[in-house]
């Protein structure tokens, strides 16, 4: 995984509150076994019309949200499935953070493993990027704040979550460099 | 010694490593079931890192998402060539990584939340994960049971283990008796109405109460499965009497000596007199009704009587852009009773209610009567276990007579990967999980409820109350 540090980008705002992995990426497109090429699924049924024309109306196909980095959303963002093609089809779509007030727990776990910083934001901040679509975001790793214009907002973001994404360590080489713990545990529960 | 609950002393009996403020928690895995869908790109991740399956024994894996349920289909006669792959590379993975496989046209086949409990692999006060947001069903035996995403399935495939910050604990206390016609998916259709489908962000549920006690281990089941609609990690029922006569007649249960040893250090599982709870929320169980969701996500639930919510009436901005949106989508309009609103399908299965006991209520409306003209019926068993069961108890012609479709196992039209879906704009009755934009079939449009409301429905041709139908 690349390390980050900072991501500069300018935003996409999906007002909607719970939003669900359903919603991110319907079922219908779970029937692959590789990880790339997710981005046109995703959002499939808000993005595009029956005869799958892009609708204009929806935020990801206005014009201003070519080029964006961070998708701002409604609160509980990621709710539902465990589908880590949720995070996947983000990535590959463009998005490297998505923001809201709360965001569901397995969503945040899998978005973590994938190079996508989910940040969340107390209510007053969250409503200020929510009416600022298009806005230039910040995310700063080091200092876990957010800034954009007449803005500066911390968020939380757990220790060894933000030490693998900013020295770019995926998690499953942390755990296989605990097999011996792993080993001795074992042991330990086979003589209980 | 410190007061502990069922989720701690789970928690504590499964640390390789204890969570510091630096690193989370390495936490061992007794049991990771693995389906179609979620596993193929952690076994190419294993290859990419030439890891082996540490424990492939505490590893099963069984087909469900995107298999046909058609009555009589054949083994891969599968009309959707993705899906045919997804499944072969299954039985691929299974081969070379050693583990068990329970295959389309097996005996044991079935959902993998459906499967584990009826072996017997779950069981009191362990760690199970799969790559499936469900997992949570198996905490009605008191595990701590919780859905991970496919990097983490990975992580459990290489290593038996995850790492995971210590969640919060909320109880949901459920005294009193539940009256005839409720059931435990109205029990948990009104939690998550009354927490919200956020409510239990970051906690892990504890059901308790007298109400709770009284559950068979098939309602507990569908009670601890729906915790992930009210956004909880995991949900949580210490284990009883109840829990260990279910698991003695089980196949993979421990037997002999065993099972004495097991037993004592279950009956030490559940939470101790005095145990702490970061949040609690009590419910009246006797004041419960049928319940039945209106809307776009499972928290949009009524007791089946009542009306549908104006929008104008909610003073949350986003609430109320959230509620119109449901209603836009589902072409409802505030104030509209529920009771008769039309229908088009009926659902029965999931791993929410698809097991015998649901089955049996469905028929209990069903006998002797017919499905609506024009209404179509799904009946689907969650196993090829409960469909030969429902078969021996003659259950499967009572759907027949009636006129629903009595199919072969799996998700079917929850998820709708298969080919089971609804019609765009269609209106189905459904006792699975998930009532999402979509879910059922694209522009589909689900109400939640239980077997009995669902069965009602069937006969009905519109949203009718079960209880009338006994009288
Ligand atoms: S029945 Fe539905 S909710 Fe359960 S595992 Fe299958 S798709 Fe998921």
């Amino acid at each position: 995984m690349e390390p980050i540090r900072r991501i500069v980008a300018r935003t996409v705002v999906l007002p909607q509150r719970d939003v669900d992995t359903d919603q991110i990426i319907p079922a219908r497109y779970l029937k692959t076994t590789e990880r790339t090429g997710l981005g046109q699924a995703l959002f499939a049924d808000w993005r595009y019309d029956k005869d799958g024309k892009p609708r204009p109306e929806f935020p990801l196909n206005q014009p201003e949200a070519q080029g964006a980095g961070v998708l701002v959303a409604g609160a509980n963002f990621g709710c539902g499935s465990s589908r880590e093609h949720a995070p996947w089809a983000l990535r590959d779509f463009g998005f490297r953070a998505v923001v809201s007030s709360s965001i569901a727990d397995i969503f945040r776990s899998n978005a973590l493993k994938n190079g996508l910083v989910p940040v969340v934001l107390d209510a007053e901040a969250h409503q200020k990027l929510l009416a600022s679509p298009g806005a230039q975001v910040t995310i700063d790793l080091e200092t876990r704040t957010l800034a954009a214009d007449g803005l500066t907002a911390p968020f939380p973001l757990d220790p060894f979550a933000r030490h693998c994404l900013m020295n770019g360590i995926d998690e499953l080489g942390f755990l296989v460099s605990q097999s011996r713990a792993i080993d001795a545990w074992e042991e330990a529960a086979c003589a209980r | 010694m410190k007061a502990r609950t069922l989720f701690e002393k789970v928690w504590d009996a499964h640390v390789v490593e204890p969570e510091t403020a630096e690193t989370p928690a390495v936490l061992y895995v007794d049991l990771h079931l693995v389906h179609e869908v979620t596993s193929p790109q952690a076994f190419d991740v294993l290859r990419e890192r030439k890891l082996r399956v540490r424990r492939p024994e505490r590893t099963i894996a069984t087909m469900d998402h995107s298999i046909p349920t058609t009555p009589g289909s054949k083994r891969f006669a599968i009309a959707d060539p993705q899906a045919a792959a997804q499944l072969r590379r299954l039985e691929e993975n299974c081969a070379e990584f050693d583990i068990e496989l329970h295959a389309l046209g097996t005996e044991g086949q079935g959902i993998v939340h459906i499967i584990g409990p009826e072996l017997g692999l779950t069981q009191p006060g362990h760690t199970i994960v799969c790559g499936d947001s469900h997992t949570s069903t198996h905490g009605a035996f008191g595990a701590l049971a919780f859905g991970v995403g496919t990097s983490e399935v990975g992580h459990v495939l290489a290593t038996q283990c995850v790492l995971q910050r210590k969640a919060r604990t909320l109880e949901v206390r459920v005294d009193g008796q539940l009256r005839p016609g409720v059931t435990a998916k109205d029990l948990i259709l009104a939690v998550i109405a009354r927490i919200g489908v956020g409510g239990g962000t970051g906690h892990v549920l504890e059901y308790t109460g007298s109400a709770v006690r009284a559950l068979s281990m098939e309602q507990r089941m569908t009670v601890c499965n729906m915790s992930i609609e009210a956004g909880a990690r995991a949900g949580m029922i210490a284990p009883d009497d109840t829990t260990f006569e279910y698991l003695a007649k089980t196949p993979r249960a421990p037997k002999g000596a065993a099972w004495d040893r097991a037993l004592a250090s279950w009956r030490a599982l559940p939470s101790d007199a005095g145990a702490a709870y970061h949040r609690a929320v009590a419910i009246d169980g006797s004041a419960l009704e049928p319940m039945i969701t209106y809307g776009t996500n499972p928290g949009m639930a009524l007791p089946l009587g009542g009306r549908v919510p104006d929008p104008a009436a909610i003073p949350d901005a986003a609430a109320r852009a959230s509620l119109e949106k449901a209603l836009r989508y589902m072409d409802l309009r505030p104030g509209q009773p529920l009771l008769g609103q039309e229908i088009n399908v009926v659902f029965i299965g999931s791993c929410t209610n698809s097991r015998i006991e649901d089955l049996r209520g469905a028929a209990s409306v069903l006998r002797g009567r017919k499905v609506a003209k024009g209404v179509r019926v799904l009946v689907v068993p969650g196993s090829r276990r409960v469909k030969h069961a429902a078969e021996a108890e003659g259950l499967d012609r009572v759907f027949s007579d009636a006129g629903a479709e009595w199919r072969e196992p799996g998700c079917s039209m929850c998820i709708a990967m298969n080919g089971d879906q609804l019609e765009p704009g269609q209106y189905a009755v459904s006792t699975s999980n998930r009532n999402f934009e979509g879910r059922q079939g694209k522009g589909g449009r689900t109400f939640l409820a239980s077997p009995l409301t669902a069965a009602a429905a069937a006969v009905a041709g519109r949203i009718a109350d079960p209880r009338e139908l006994a009288r």
